[in-house]
């Protein structure tokens, strides 16, 4: 893509990408003020209705499908700190007042952004409809980000710490957009390595194998004095089952925590049980420690255990001679692709019937009677209620088909091409996207 | 160097107008007249009183920071308008008369809705023409609204006003009086019947006829559907709708003590379940007068509320008379 002489300016000049960065940032102010300052009718306020129904949807729908970690490259979240960090707002300028330490070793991988994710699914029914707590926790998110900037190099909060770059980053590895090196033999013959030490990710170009590290920022584009770098279009899914894709344990429990949650979240958000939506509102009671229980017990116990048992049970049942952990690793990446187009499909029943409140909070942010559209404000978009039960069924039979071609993938590159190795983690797949279906259409 | 300090300027820029648009809405919001509604657990009116002039008109803003609720005044004829959540409603509101007026929520819109008051006190020059408030009947007649009353002579059958109809040529004038039908219990009127030498030859039952007819004749239909209207929307919600006590808050409202729910009960006591208006026993032991005390001031300790401030004496009257359908059967068509 980089080669397309209407585009290439665009992808070198650091402007564009600034940019949006700089009005995100402006978006994200506006939108914690909104939350702190406006109506608290969570349906009216552009804090609620921005975020997790405009912004949610289009990450879910738009930006991680399309563009995998394309959000990465202009949230506005880590730009103060990386002000700070380098001295420049625009291009890296040496060091600024930050200490610049690594990050601790122990806490790398994905272990804090799964708990940080669970965290949030703790919270999420409070959050998601409580405009003051959507600002609080934004600017929690805003603190620690730029707080963190100061004492670590780089990125770290992004790396280790965002629950939605957590999300982002395993789900993006779908994207048919990918950066590479053009030729790797070039970047290994290169010595000063202009990309790696640009890169605010901390990644190297070369070693690039999949999409989950790269947040698209193009500095290393930019920076290449070979020209060694393409933005590249691809088949979509590219990455899963790819051969020598090695997953750690984190981020097996990464991805079933994001299956696990997307259940649950299903069933108190769209489900018919009011007393299960009422629980997880009515925070620090019992019903809500139960809901609590119910939501770790579901990610950290039983759909691990299920997963573990289908593993081990298509291990001994093919005799394969693959450790269980390498295996746990190898078919995870079947549940990525799954559990992608589930969060799509839950995506739909949640923000579609809101979406047309989206025209009303731009209308009137605050719920104090603006009208800054006019008229135009108040029209309602047409309804897309009645195709979301039909999109949603093909979102999880596309995942569900996506899963099973990751793990024919998976099974294809081995010698013996043991089928029976794989059943199970299909059944376990198959029988999470008949239970998401029930929960979602009934 | 110059571009960095261009992408400064812009984000400074940026971050000015996200934060100056917001800060100063909500300077101008807050320093406008609006008011905000919210259920009485959650505060109620923010601001609960407010201040105009006779004559001039008081523009409002409405908005609802939970669920739907509406504004209205007491003792005038403004329409109700609707409080959405999230939105802004308004309302133009013209005083011709100084004084205390109290504005309320006409939605059922939590247990304690009708703690949902605020008062708008509207100064000026005393209208020349008004005449000094009487007392309210039930002080006139000295009554204590909150003595335990049960009638002990109970009809045989539901008292008809057609079938009295057809027995009230023997009736003296003073029974079909207004002041003797307001200062009267249905059962005072059967005894005083009783004692009345014109109607000797009648039975019990026929007395009580008598007495739902004199009932009705102080009763029009357009009265009664004004009556029925006012009780739909606001006492149905306790007394429910077909008068028996069941309304949707009706449990909420009556646990028991140590169980009562602390924002429909301040005091921590378990309310009384709302009075059965088809109890014999009980409604045939008020008079009107009484009736209109308890409408007035509410019922101490039972969880009824106050409405003196809130129905005009037409209102109350019409009300009344509407709580007698649930004993009597009137020979007229309540449309």
């Amino acid at each position: 893509l980089a080669r397309l002489p209407w585009l290439r300016p665009l992808l070198q000049s650091r402007w564009p990408l600034f940019g949006l960065r700089a009005l995100a940032l402006a978006g994200f102010i506006f939108t914690i003020a909104a939350g702190l300052l406006g109506t608290p009718v969570g349906s009216h306020n552009f804090a609620i209705i921005f975020v997790w129904i405009a912004w949610w949807t289009a990450l879910k729908l738009v930006f991680i499908p399309i563009g995998g970690r394309s959000w990465c490259s202009i949230c506005p979240l880590p730009l103060p700190g990386e002000w700070l960090q380098q001295g420049a707002i625009l291009e890296r300028r040496g060091k600024g007042p930050g200490l610049n330490l690594r990050w601790p070793k122990r806490l790398r991988g994905a272990w804090l952004q799964s708990g940080g994710f669970l965290l949030v699914g703790l919270f999420a029914a409070v959050t998601l409809t409580n405009s003051q707590v959507t600002a609080w926790v934004l600017l929690a998110l805003f603190l620690l980000a730029t707080g963190l900037a100061l004492v670590f190099e780089r990125r770290s909060f992004c790396n280790y710490l965002c629950p939605i770059g957590g999300f982002t980053g395993p789900y993006s590895q779908a994207a048919p957009l990918e950066l590479r090196v053009i030729d790797p033999a070039v970047c290994a013959a290169h010595s000063e390595k202009l990309c790696y030490q640009n890169c605010p990710w901390g990644v190297y170009p070369l070693a690039l194998r999949d999409n989950a590290a790269c947040g698209l920022c193009m500095e290393c584009l930019r920076v290449c004095s070979k020209d060694n770098i393409a933005v590249n279009l691809r088949p979509f899914g590219s990455d899963f089952g790819r051969p020598g894709r090695t997953i750690k344990l984190d981020e097996t429990f990464l991805a079933l925590g994001m299956l696990g949650s997307v259940l649950v979240f299903a069933a108190v958000f769209t489900g018919p049980w009011g007393s299960l939506k009422a629980a997880a509102y009515a925070l620090g009671s019992g019903p809500w420690r139960v809901y609590a229980l119910g939501l770790l017990l579901i990610n950290l116990v039983i759909l691990p255990g299920l997963f573990l048992l289908a593993v081990w049970v298509g291990k001994v049942w093919s005799g394969a001679s693959v450790s269980l952990r390498r295996e746990l690793g190898n078919q995870t990446q079947i549940l990525l692709p799954l559990g992608l187009f589930a969060w799509m499909a839950f995506t739909v029943s949640f923000a579609f019937p809101k979406l047309n409140l989206v025209t009303a909070v731009v209308t009137d942010p605050f719920g104090w009677g603006w009208k800054l559209l006019g008229a135009a404000g108040s029209s309602q978009l047409i309804s897309l209620s009645r195709f979301t039960p039909g999109l949603q069924v093909v979102l999880v039979l596309v995942g569900l088909y996506m899963a099973a071609h990751t793990a024919g993938q998976l099974v294809s590159r081995r010698e013996n091409r043991v089928w029976r190795q794989i059943v199970p983690v299909l059944v376990f797949c198959l029988a999470f996207a008949v239970g998401l279906l029930w929960l979602l259409v009934g | 160097m110059r571009k960095e300090w261009i992408a400064r300027f812009v984000v400074f820029l940026l971050v000015a107008i996200a934060v100056a648009v917001p800060v100063a809405g909500w300077w101008a919001h807050w320093r406008g007249p609006m008011l905000h509604a919210r259920i009485a657990e959650a505060g109620g009116w923010m601001p609960e009183s407010l201040s105009a002039e006779v004559g001039k008109p008081l523009h409002l803003r409405l908005t609802s920071d939970d669920v739907m609720h509406s504004f209205a005044i007491g003792q005038m004829d403004q329409p109700p308008v609707d409080v959405i959540p999230g939105q802004v409603s308004e309302a133009t509101l013209v005083f011709d008369k100084p004084g205390k007026y109290v504005f309320y929520c006409t939605r059922w819109c939590s247990l304690s809705h009708w703690r949902m008051r605020g008062t708008i006190e509207v100064r000026g020059p005393a209208n020349e023409t008004a005449q000094a408030q009487q007392p309210p009947l039930y002080v006139a007649l000295g009554l204590d609204i909150d003595a335990q009353l049960r009638a002990k002579n109970l009809p045989g059958r539901r008292p008809s006003a057609a079938r009295g109809e057809r027995l009230a040529g023997r009736l003296p004038e003073v029974y079909i009086t207004q002041d003797y039908y307001r200062a009267h219990t249905p059962e005072e009127a059967w005894h005083d019947l009783r004692a009345e030498a014109s109607l000797k030859s009648l039975d019990e039952d026929d007395l009580w006829d008598l007495v739902a007819w004199t009932w009705g004749q102080n009763a029009t239909p357009q009265g009664l559907a004004d009556g029925r209207d006012l009780y739909a929307v606001n006492c149905a919600a306790c007394h429910g709708e077909s008068g028996k006590g069941d309304g949707v808050f009706a449990r909420a409202t009556s646990r028991p003590a140590g169980e009562a729910d602390m924002h429909t009960q301040p005091d921590g006591n378990g309310g009384k379940p709302p009075v059965d208006f088809t109890d014999a026993a009980h409604m045939l032991a008020a008079s009107p007068a009484r009736l209109q005390g308890k409408i007035i001031r509410g019922g101490m300790g039972t969880g009824m509320p106050y409405w003196g401030p809130i129905f005009t004496d037409e209102q109350i009257w019409n009300l009344v008379a509407f709580l007698s359908i649930f004993q009597f059967e009137y020979n007229m068509e309540v449309k």
